[in-house]
């Protein structure tokens, strides 16, 4: 009895870690590098140890590695979902297993969204068959501007998601901030200011920085959480969509010079493009939105990422409240679309390589994590994607798809289940006997 | 009190007992004749009251005699032509071919490019649902009863929404139909549009189209109701409350089939039961919101019992388990690419839906729902169109084409005058800057009814709403 219990247990500590990192080399690839530079054909990717050695022309091949003949198809770093709540959200209608938001909570920044990803979450493994490896997951402000510390996670086939916890802290600001804080900008305002008072008050002595609980609108963990983003050690990611919202966020960094923002949205950006880059604030903006769906998004056109761009911003493609739970494969079409507004005169466009970088290192750096994922830049994480055609067009799939220098199973869900109705008819037995 | 408006529509009628019935609307419950009186006469079979109160004053804009040459034609009921040419003239297409006479016309050299039929969105609440999406402006869910066929999605339409102009400019949708929402089981009538600016509703409304009834299974009426501590919170209690009231209709309708047949007293008017009434004489077409194939196959059930046909299950993210059902029913489905997983109905979603439905013969088509997806359904299509390759199918992109317009036509029962580049038909086209299944292309022009509403090229034929007027970022590039 004694001996089945400490297998199990083994059992469960072999599944939690991470499938040993293979020696990969793949070669006769038109391979991408995910820098914005374009592809080169007849390349070669070495992976070792699960980290990306080289990538391009030549590159020798370590003893006993796994070689692939890519036959000239497109090699790329996986796509990294700049903005989402991927892992921490099963079906969205489902409150019971929705852990993107706390409405309830008396703690707000101290939130750390790590325990809630969940690795087996359906829209894992569906996004992961498209060819995307890593997330930026975000929780959602309910009861403050402040929701929480997000992580940036692998979409591996195993229980171990977390490339880094407490990877961010993520804030709402203009419209819903307004709201959170109270049901102005002035309130929003005077609370971020309050918390990061407060923030710095714990900093000077934390010992003698009592909890006063809910009413000072920051508990002792909220403050403490703070800390890293007062000093920049932990960027704070901020929902921003109009200009002045902007502004006033390049304004706060005078007074808090430490803050590290990066705008997440930005749809009206490019009307203070030059004030954004002047700053060296990222941006992670939604790339197609082009609807004044609100009077904060009056001048949104799907050339706001171009023109940032052009003004020197660093801009990567993310999406927030759009399907982020689940669809973070669709920011390859995205991308692909922003290539495509290049020939309309008169908007911004990307080249393919620029659009292609937008989901893959520009996101990463955005959060300051380029030197870890996003790229095949030698020392990255060996996340690479082997596609039957251009990752950006339509109809292209991952053929395979490597987490870490692991390969990936693209079984999902949906494709189980296209399988048992490619003929919709019952044989003879009824459905459920066919898998 | 009857409005001059009124007055006037009762005179085109064209009878004097139509004023009966026009006072009966009043809800006076028929005019009282003397017991000596005669019977009053018949008004004829649909011709108690008006069916068309708030009529179409949509008119073409005019166009140019255009040729379009070397380009690849996909004619939307599953033709190709490569190096064809497309010519229209006075709203109308001429003809589709290889070597068309150029006399008259403007010629475009469409080298490298593709034309076909305006997109069709059998699914839209653009306008109902508009941009900015503020409260004020929400008006697509008359969610307070969940039976509520007596509302028109018209009446919501605010014609200034700016989506109108990226669905045209950006989409290529040249016809969209603009439905209730899905809170109740019977949201009321929805409208079919040209995608054309106008001060006013009537303005847009397609001439002549069928109006649709909006139905929805599952979880949203069921919330919806059930959270108020009211019928329906179960999907039996959606059976039942939709069964009472196609009853109630049946009566209803054999009432005023027995009084404008035979005349006599009118029986009282109910604008709800007006709408049920012309669905069950196969003047409306109901449009069935419906996720889970178990629930379709009820409804059409339901339908069979109470004697009418569904057009379309819309989302039908599970249609694919029936492919065959619907097929034998000539249901047709629309459907997304891709939509999954944001709520329990749509938890099987799968990318071949659309294929599946396509090999097995059921009639498939695309939809939105969406402001955003309505720009781009053609390249909605091409993900559906991969899967389906992927998983064995072959499609060709000119078979694809159905599904984005002639397929939505046929839905919409407007097939016969758009929906596809046959003669005589309402020049609704699009000129694409390079095939449109690539995420790489995009509209270059757009006419409707032959007059060219949209050019890439030509800032100045691009529509800004009067909402965007004025407003930061007028007039860009969207």
């Amino acid at each position: 009895m004694r001996g089945l219990k400490t297998l199990a247990v083994l059992m469960a500590t072999a599944a939690a870690l991470p499938a040993a990192a293979q020696d990969v080399v793949i070669t006769n690839a038109k391979v991408v590098i995910g820098d914005g530079s374009e592809p080169i054909d007849g390349g070669t990717v070495v992976i070792r140890g699960g980290r990306v050695v080289s990538a391009g022309r030549g590159g020798a091949a370590p003893a006993g590695a796994r070689t692939i003949d890519a036959g000239g198809r497109w090699v790329t770093p996986g796509i990294v979902a700049g903005f989402t709540r991927m892992g921490v959200v099963e079906v969205d209608g489902v409150r019971d297993t929705d852990d993107s938001s706390a409405a309830n909570s008396v703690f707000n920044a101290a939130l750390d969204l790590a325990p809630a990803v969940n690795p087996k979450a359906s829209p894992i493994a569906i996004n992961r068959a498209e060819g995307i490896t890593r997330a930026v997951v975000a929780p959602d402000a309910r009861g403050s501007i402040f929701a929480g510390q997000g992580a940036v996670i692998d979409l591996g086939a195993d229980m171990n998601a977390l490339t880094k916890p407490r990877a961010f802290q993520f804030m709402e600001w203009g419209e819903t901030g307004a709201q959170r804080a109270g049901g102005s900008r002035a309130a929003a305002m005077a609370m971020l200011k309050n918390a990061l008072f407060e923030a710095q008050a714990y900093r000077r002595n934390p010992s003698s920085f009592d909890d006063r609980g809910k009413d000072a609108l920051l508990t002792r963990a909220d403050a403490a959480a703070l800390v890293p983003v007062l000093s920049g050690q932990m960027p704070l990611l901020v929902h921003v969509e109009r200009a002045s919202d902007i502004l006033n966020l390049i304004e706060l960094k005078r007074e808090f010079a430490g803050l590290k923002p990066v705008l997440v949205g930005a749809t009206e950006g490019w009307t203070v493009a030059r004030e954004i880059a002047a700053a060296g604030i990222p941006v992670i903006a939604s790339a197609l939105a082009d609807l004044p769906i609100s009077f904060e998004q009056l001048a949104a056109t799907q050339s706001n990422i171009g023109r940032l761009r052009a003004a020197g911003v660093t801009v990567g493609i993310g999406s927030i409240n759009d399907d982020e739970a689940r669809q973070a494969r669709l920011v390859k079409q995205y991308a692909g679309n922003l290539v495509a507004l290049g020939k309309i005169p008169g908007a911004a466009g990307l080249s393919w390589g620029q659009a292609f970088a937008a989901i893959s290192s520009l996101p990463a750096e955005a959060i300051g994590m380029g030197a870890e994922i996003g790229s095949l830049r030698p020392g990255r994480h060996g996340d690479v994607v082997i596609w039957d055609g251009d990752p950006l067009e339509i109809g292209s799939a991952a053929t395979s798809v490597f987490v870490d220098g692991v390969e990936q199973p693209l079984v999902n869900r949906q494709t189980r289940l296209r399988d048992r109705y490619l003929d919709p008819k019952e044989g003879t037995l009824p459905k459920a006997y066919q898998y | 009190m009857v409005r001059e408006n009124d007055v006037k529509r009762l005179l085109m009628l064209g009878a004097a007992t139509a004023l009966l019935a026009g006072c009966a609307a009043q809800g006076g419950g028929g005019t009282k004749s003397a017991s000596a009186a005669p019977k009053a006469a018949a008004p004829g079979m649909n011709k108690g009251y008006s069916h068309d109160p708030f009529p179409s004053t949509y008119h073409a804009y005019p166009g140019r005699p255009t040729l379009i040459t070397n380009v690849t034609v996909f004619d939307g009921e599953g033709g190709k032509i490569e190096g064809g040419q497309v010519l229209f003239r006075d709203g109308r297409i001429v003809a589709v071919g290889q070597s068309l006479d150029p006399a008259g016309a403007d010629v475009i050299d469409g080298q490298g490019k593709f034309v076909t039929p305006g997109i069709i969105d059998v699914h839209s609440h653009l306008g109902d649902y508009p941009s900015p999406g503020v409260d004020a402006n929400s008006d697509g869910n008359e969610a307070t009863a969940p039976i509520t066929a007596e509302v028109w999605a018209e009446h919501s339409v605010w014609p200034q929404d700016p989506g109108f102009a990226r669905a045209l400019a950006n989409g290529g949708v040249t016809t969209l139909q603009i439905l209730p929402g899905s809170a109740n089981l019977m949201g009321g009538r929805s409208v079919v549009l040209k995608n054309v600016y106008a001060r006013t509703m009537q303005g847009m409304k397609f001439p002549g189209a069928p109006y649709g009834l909006k139905m929805a299974c599952g979880e949203n009426p069921k919330r919806v109701y059930g959270s108020k501590g009211r019928m329906p919170s179960t999907r039996m209690g959606n059976v039942a409350v939709n069964r009472a009231t196609w009853a109630k209709a049946a009566d209803y309708r054999r009432k005023w089939d027995k009084y404008e047949k035979d005349g006599g007293e009118a029986p009282t008017r109910d604008i709800q039961l007006d709408t049920l009434r012309g669905v069950l004489s196969g003047e409306i077409l109901v449009h069935n919101h419906c996720y889970r194939a178990d629930e379709m196959a009820i409804v059409m059930d339901m339908a069979k019992e109470f004697g009418y046909q569904v057009s379309t299950f819309h989302h039908a993210v599970e249609s694919y388990k029936i492919a065959d059902l619907l097929k034998a029913n000539n249901v047709c489905s629309a459907v997304w690419a891709d939509w999954y997983g944001f709520k329990m109905e749509s938890y099987d979603a799968v990318n071949e839906n659309l294929a599946i439905l396509d090999k097995e013969g059921a009639c498939v088509m695309i939809h939105s729902d969406d402001a955003n997806g309505i720009q781009r359904l053609n390249q909605e299509v091409a993900k559906a169109m991969a899967a389906g390759r992927r998983a064995g199918m072959p499609i060709t992109p000119e078979h694809a084409w159905t599904w984005l317009s002639y397929n939505p036509a046929k839905a919409l029962g407007i097939a016969d005058r758009t929906g596809s580049l046959k003669p005589g038909k309402m020049a609704d086209l699009v000129l694409w800057n390079g095939n449109p299944f690539s995420v790489y292309t995009r509209p270059e022009r757009v006419w409707v009814d032959g007059a060219l509403l949209y050019d890439m090229n030509n800032p100045k034929l691009r529509p800004v709403s009067d909402f965007e007027l004025g407003q930061p970022g007028e007039g860009d590039v969207k």
